[in-house]
């Protein structure tokens, strides 16, 4: 039983840290992506091409078994956490354009026509109208960044997945474990489904 | 917006400003690459010995096969995820109650169950009832029930934001449910849709590396594989190196090709254009999966 706990409650800090680093470094990313210095810009859609397209599976084995073979050493979770929150960025990263890019065109315009300047027109008038509209992405990369730990299970982190193969072992009902465990990925999913729509709502 | 409109073209001393912003990023970013190159030198990862590996016949036929597999779980995953996806989608738009729940439930479910805890389940769950699958078939399943299910939502949503005229023309011209469905409304909404339809694919080329995880021997698995053995000094960077570049290349000639598709379509007449914004929300909410996520996540 203590398993169980063990890995629901690493699956729940690995996703929470972890979305939270992608928010940080794709928040970064976003704006390496819009600002008037070209090379930049390409410096930011090089991250995203390069991170967003290659699978997760393939960084974390990169990570959890090719950090080590170049003297990098970190503990197994903090490792599982860098791959994923940087690979996650990538999206986090495309979902903030996104919201920026769909506010509408006259807005911009509106706010260089005051006089605001770049920073400005972005702070008060861009930001506040793109979030709103991001949320709803976000919360379907959060959900995505909650399935993809599933993942550091089986590269060693004793996350859900880990601790479901385990109780297998022990149990040998296969159909009835990986079902259950299912189910708890399910309501995890549901839980933030369901506060991004309460979030958005409030925000609207 | 194109975030053009925020910043005006730049004046003589704004431009030697950009120039010292562009120089410091540049600087600060090939320092981070060089630090990481540095420490692949210094830990020997580009000795002849970690790439001898290359020039073995055999390796080189089996990085082929891997890819073979890869892309052929690519091929039955994406032709029955289209079709499931499809079949779901309309299924979900039905007037008819005990046909559109069902279906709801189908899609709303298989979205939020990692991919891998399918793949496991179809794998290792499933002989103890006594139906053996293979590696091969649990990975095209899970891929198809996954991104089948994102597939339908995408269709659904092309659908729904066609404008009604289009379905209310088709009835007062006295055509059928199923004609207004398929002779007027999906072949616009599919139009609509393609781009987002391909960066799904994308997904599903990227989730065929799960497979790994129940020994189906695709591309990641060969890498993995290959980067164990002691005889070339366990070379796992530089076969992931090539396994990276190989799938970035994949994925690339995809998008690219949603690109080309994208910019053939905006020239046909024929196509009506949604929200842009509304395409783009559910590709970029669903694409991320990997793994689980995603997989998709992966």
């Amino acid at each position: 039983m203590s398993l169980v706990l063990e890995g629901f409650l690493n699956t729940v800090a690995l996703t929470l840290l972890s979305f939270a680093g992608a928010l940080v470094v794709g928040l970064a990313v976003a704006v390496l992506r819009i600002v008037p210095v070209p090379l930049l810009r390409g410096v930011g859609a090089t991250y995203v091409e390069v991170w967003r397209n290659v699978p997760l599976l393939a960084w974390l084995v990169l990570f959890v078994f090719g950090l080590p073979e170049v003297g990098v050493k970190m503990p197994l979770f903090w490792t599982a956490f860098t791959a994923i929150a940087l690979y996650e960025a990538a999206f986090v990263a495309e979902a903030l354009r996104s919201g920026v890019s769909s506010v509408a065109l006259g807005q911009g315009e509106a706010a260089r026509a005051l006089g605001l300047t770049f920073r400005q027109s972005l702070r008060h008038v861009i930001l506040p109208q793109a979030g709103r509209r991001v949320v709803q992405p976000l919360a379907n990369i959060a959900i995505a960044l909650t399935m993809a730990t599933a993942l550091a299970g089986v590269v060693g982190v004793v996350d859900m997945t880990r601790a479901a193969q385990r109780i297998n072992l022990e149990l040998a009902r296969p159909l009835l474990v990986f079902t259950g465990v299912g189910l708890c990925y399910l309501v995890m999913a549901a839980g933030i489904g369901f506060g991004a729509r309460a979030l958005e709502r409030r925000l609207a | 917006m194109s975030s053009t409109v925020l910043f005006d073209v730049p004046g003589p001393r704004a431009r030697i400003r950009y120039r010292a912003y562009a120089v410091v990023g540049v600087v600060a970013i090939a320092a981070l690459l060089a630090y990481v190159v540095w420490r692949f030198v210094d830990t020997g990862q580009f000795e002849g010995r970690k790439w001898s590996w290359f020039e073995y016949k055999q390796i080189q036929i089996s990085l082929v096969e891997a890819l073979g597999r890869t892309l052929s779980a690519f091929a039955v995953g994406a032709v029955l995820a289209l079709l499931f996806g499809a079949v779901f989608a309309a299924a979900r738009l039905s007037d008819h109650k005990w046909v559109s729940t069902p279906a709801a439930v189908v899609v709303e479910l298989f979205r939020a169950i990692p991919l891998v805890i399918m793949m496991f389940f179809f794998y290792y769950g499933l002989p103890s009832t006594g139906i053996k699958l293979t590696a091969f078939t649990s990975v095209v399943l899970s891929l198809m029930l996954y991104n089948g299910s994102v597939l339908a939502e995408v269709f659904r949503a092309g659908i729904n934001s066609l404008p009604k005229g289009q379905s209310e023309a088709a009835y007062a011209l006295g055509m059928r449910k199923t004609q207004v469905m398929v002779l007027v409304l999906l072949p616009q909404a599919l139009r609509a849709m393609l781009p987002t339809i391909i960066s799904q694919l994308v997904v599903l080329l990227k989730d065929t590396a799960l497979g790994f995880l129940i020994t189906f021997e695709e591309l990641l698995y060969w890498g993995r594989q290959i980067g164990g053995q002691l005889q070339f000094g366990r070379p796992l960077i530089p076969t992931m190196i090539v396994v990276a570049s190989i799938y970035i290349g994949l994925c690339l000639l995809l998008t690219w090709f949603a690109n080309y598709l994208e910019k053939r379509n905006r020239r046909n007449k024929k196509v009506i254009h949604l929200d842009e914004d509304k395409a783009k929300q559910i590709q970029l909410g669903e694409a991320s999966t990997a793994a689980p996520a995603g997989g998709a996540a992966l």
